[in-house]
């Protein structure tokens, strides 16, 4: 194999088009801002229905996957992502969307091979560490508030 | 190496050529130029593995129909795709009955499958052979990348995989335009690691490439009319100009690239340009053998990395295989 001075990949990645930070931050700013704002709506919405707080505490998150699911099977959510960026993936919405597009994606493997095997392998890592940290943090909790 | 000898004893006519290709291509400056375009993607079938599969069978059909033959008419039919085990190709050829030789050059397959089609014939072991590379952006995307409805953004440097498949039919005999030359590319690592930046990755095998022809048959670009790249893209195609320029080698503006060809970049959303098997086949058939240019130097390039190997933090080795045509 031929190879290259070592100076190449710098070289490469000093000429390499660079993505529009600034602009790419204003939108997802604008775009999570956005969601999180349509959350609260719910929120008040749920409250408003006369529902308890602790129920809207989940209901409002359950509203948001199952839009973020829906406009992922119709296809809309990769095209608002394209520009949204972060905005669409830090919140609860680009987690749901990292769990349904694999499982669109995979089904003409089968429902067990493809879609069952496949489902979260986006989302596999965040559930595996997130669990993990969620321990750790359990045991240091506890160490904190006992002695 | 630099002594043997690259041009061919009989070289080899290319009787007839297709395109095939899907929506983002038919919306490109040369969707006019496709023999058949299906901007569904789906050819039809349920599944973009088939698809792709069905797009092969389809160009290879029209290739032979414009070259008033019928399958039982070749001796050999070499193809490729950038799917696990090629897939696309065996399951496109499965029906024909074909001698089939399936193989590997990543994006550089088409001139791979000329190279070795122009070697047979002139060598001797067969008289008509086919070869068709094939490409498709839902397949690719979901091998290598990640799922097509997943919510993410690209990077400026990436680029969009074609979904589009070339075919052509060569011949000892007949008329058209004539494969002159071939030269088979070395492995070459420029230490690119990053998948998003193919271009750069082998941009250095395109200049081992082509500076090993200029070399070997004491030319330089002002001897050709044409000098194509397959899908360097945006990134790539500058890096090529510039590592040539580095020698006092201008390649002016008889070069272009299949990748920058093939999508109109300011208005499609392709990022650096197409890539694929499929770009380079499909210009090649639709736009540069139609232009008739008396001395072309077509060379695919090829980013010989797998998912596993990306995985792994391994860095992105390039080929270029190039054959000069002549009409």
């Amino acid at each position: 194999m031929q190879k290259q001075p070592k100076t190449y990949p710098q070289y490469a990645k000093a000429r390499a088009g660079k993505s529009p930070v600034l602009r790419n931050c204003i939108l997802a700013f604008i775009s999570g801002g956005a969601i999180c704002t349509f959350g609260q709506l719910l929120f008040d919405l749920y409250r408003m229905a006369g529902i308890g707080e602790e129920n809207v505490k989940i209901l409002v998150p359950v509203s948001l996957i199952f839009l973020a699911a829906l406009t992922t099977g119709l296809g809309w959510f990769q095209k608002a992502a394209k520009y949204a960026g972060a905005g669409t993936l830090v919140p609860i919405t680009g987690f749901a969307n990292s769990v349904v597009s694999p499982a669109i994606d995979n089904k003409a493997e089968g429902m067990i091979l493809g879609l069952g095997a496949q489902i979260f392998v986006i989302a596999g890592p965040v559930i595996l560490y997130g669990a993990l940290a969620s321990a750790v943090y359990g045991v240091i909790y506890y160490c904190l508030t006992t002695f | 190496m630099e002594s043997s000898n690259i041009y061919l004893k009989k070289p080899p006519v290319i009787l007839a050529s297709a395109a095939v290709g899907g929506k983002s291509e038919a919306e490109g400056p040369h969707g006019d130029c496709f023999d058949m375009l299906d901007r569904t993607g789906k050819f039809g079938k349920s599944t973009w593995e088939q698809a792709e599969a069905e797009m092969q069978g389809t160009a290879l059909s029209l290739a032979l129909h414009k070259a008033k033959l019928g399958h039982g008419d070749l001796d050999m039919l070499l193809a490729g795709d950038l799917m696990n085990q090629c897939t696309s190709s065996s399951y496109g050829a499965l029906s024909f009955g074909i001698p089939f030789v399936g193989i590997y050059g990543a994006c550089s397959t088409s001139a791979e499958g000329l190279m070795l089609a122009s070697m047979l014939i002139s060598g001797g072991s067969a008289n008509r052979v086919g070869v068709v590379a094939s490409s498709h952006f839902c397949s690719a995307e979901r091998q290598f990348r990640f799922p097509l409805d997943y919510g993410g953004q690209r990077p400026p440097t990436a680029q969009w995989t074609v979904t589009a498949a070339g075919a052509f039919v060569l011949s000892s005999e007949g008329q058209g335009p004539r494969v002159r030359a071939a030269l088979p590319g070395r492995i070459v690592d420029g230490g690119i690691t990053d998948a998003n930046n193919m271009g750069a990755a082998m941009a250095p095998a395109a200049y081992d490439t082509l500076k090993r022809f200029f070399t070997i048959t004491k030319t330089s670009p002002a001897d050709y009319d044409k000098i194509v790249s397959g899908d360097l893209g945006y990134e790539g195609y500058g890096i090529l100009k510039d590592l040539f320029a580095k020698d006092g080698i201008a390649l002016g503006d008889v070069y272009e690239d299949c990748g920058l060809m093939i999508y109109n970049r300011k208005v499609q959303d392709v990022h650096a340009g197409g890539s694929g098997c499929g770009c380079s086949a499909s210009m090649l058939s639709a736009v540069l053998l139609p232009k008739k240019y008396s001395r072309m130097l077509y060379m695919a390039t090829g980013a010989l990395m797998s998912p596993m190997s990306v995985k792994q933090g391994q860095s992105i080795p390039g080929i270029a295989h190039l054959v000069q045509i002549e009409s």
